[in-house]
């Protein structure tokens, strides 16, 4: 009995201890941005391992998305006779939800696992304290240019997710199942709206990429530095980025749209 | 893999991305209405267009025969004016063709639908459907029944 309360204490302790030091690593980044930014070939080339890497992915699962949406939607709308709505539901659901949240969980199986296990193995053989003892701060030469990337990366590939699911369902809905193609693109004008959808699409696409770096980035600094704690780091880094999207998600979804 | 390669990447991957932005923004306002070189344009008074938007389809027995390009108010007649795109390919309206604005399905968008008149002459690029037919606005086909209704029961 006293064991398992030992065992809970220590759980609950740790847990806010990893809390902690996860949100004392976000200032040490903030710290050091303003170095980053006055080099910017370091940002340059996280950019083609964070971004132009998790591109493929993100083109072949938004079109395939679109697709199936375009698909789906057909056949529940024609029911009501109401398939010319079919534009607006498909990119109100990507612009909306599916475009950053879809973004977001296939961004930290792509490119959150893959920082995490770089920077744990950097942990691991020891090239972190290397740079320590050459008075190079690994925060600010390794993790912040990460952590920008990121940020800036998955806007962007949320972005191009509901564009080009939203051409997907163009195919299937009007290419194939023969909506018109007039009121597909209409209607959607006519519902989709700038401020209210885009703008908060892409709001939430910017909290998920500073949410998805910032978890894969503590999990590998923070990783136990040997080949089983970096495989649990990478593990937990795709788990946690994917648990906090989706809370985060129904968060800002009743913040923006829950009036 | 060398420097160039990343920085090409990283250019064409922001390009896209910036693309995409933009695309989602103008698929709110406006794409552009893309009228084909290939059609001649109708106009039509209506007293109230209901939910008729540019780029509507226009039919004629069912059949799309061309879009709504514009619509605007005459503020001398009092009535919309919609400015319809035809393609060439149907150029034999007689000039006694009317206009109706009609709802596909229940939920559906307004379109224009033609119907042909029996007039020798055809209706030809710029002219101006004589005969329309308003969309129904609910509230005063509800309006219109209640008022028959006890009219009918005194």
């Amino acid at each position: 009995m006293l064991d398992m309360l030992q065992k809970l204490g220590k759980a609950t302790l740790g847990f806010f201890e990893r809390l902690g030091r996860g949100h004392l690593f976000l200032l040490q980044i903030f710290a050091t941005i303003p170095g980053v930014l006055i080099r910017p070939r370091l940002i340059l080339t996280q950019l083609y391992s964070v971004g132009v890497l998790t591109l493929p992915i993100i083109l072949v699962s938004g079109l395939f998305v679109g697709m199936v949406m375009g698909l789906q939607g057909y056949n529940t709308l024609v029911d009501f006779g109401a398939e010319d709505s079919l534009g607006v539901m498909v990119a109100l659901s990507l612009v909306r939800e599916l475009g950053p949240v879809v973004a977001a969980l296939l961004f930290a199986g792509r490119a959150g696992s893959a920082l995490t296990a770089e920077i744990g193995l950097m942990k691991a053989t020891e090239q972190l304290s290397g740079m320590e003892m050459m008075a190079v701060d690994p925060v600010q030469r390794v993790v912040a240019p990460r952590f920008l990337a990121s940020f800036i990366t998955l806007p962007l590939l949320a972005a191009i997710f509901s564009s080009i699911g939203i051409y997907g369902g163009y195919i299937v809905g009007v290419e194939l199942l023969g909506v018109d193609d007039g009121a597909f693109w209409a209607q959607m004008q006519d519902k989709v709206d700038l401020r209210g959808d885009v703008y908060n699409g892409i709001i939430k696409s910017v909290v998920f990429g500073f949410v998805a770096g910032w978890i894969a980035l503590y999990e590998g600094y923070d990783a136990v530095p040997t080949a089983a704690g970096v495989s649990r780091a990478t593990t937990r880094t795709v788990v946690h980025t994917s648990l906090v999207v989706l809370g985060l998600d129904f968060v800002l979804t009743a913040l923006m749209f829950g009036d | 893999m060398n420097n160039r390669t990343v920085e090409i990447g990283v250019g064409l991957f922001v390009a896209l991305g910036i693309a995409s932005l933009f695309m989602l923004a103008m698929q709110v306002s406006n794409l552009g209405t893309v009228t084909s070189s290939d059609s001649y344009m109708l106009k039509a008074g209506f007293e109230n267009i209901g939910g008729l938007k540019v780029r509507s389809p226009v039919t004629i027995s069912g059949v799309r025969v061309g879009r709504v390009s514009a619509i605007d108010y005459d503020d001398k007649a009092f009535e919309a004016v919609v400015t319809m795109s035809i393609y060439s390919k149907y150029d034999g309206f007689p000039e006694d063709t009317s206009a109706s604005i009609f709802t596909a399905g229940l939920l559906g968008e307004q379109y224009i639908a033609l119907e042909p008149g029996g007039s020798m002459e055809n209706l030809a690029d710029g002219d101006r459907v004589q005969l329309t037919q308003s969309a129904l606005v609910m509230e005063q086909v509800i309006g219109q029944f209640l008022y028959s209704a006890t009219a009918g029961g005194e």
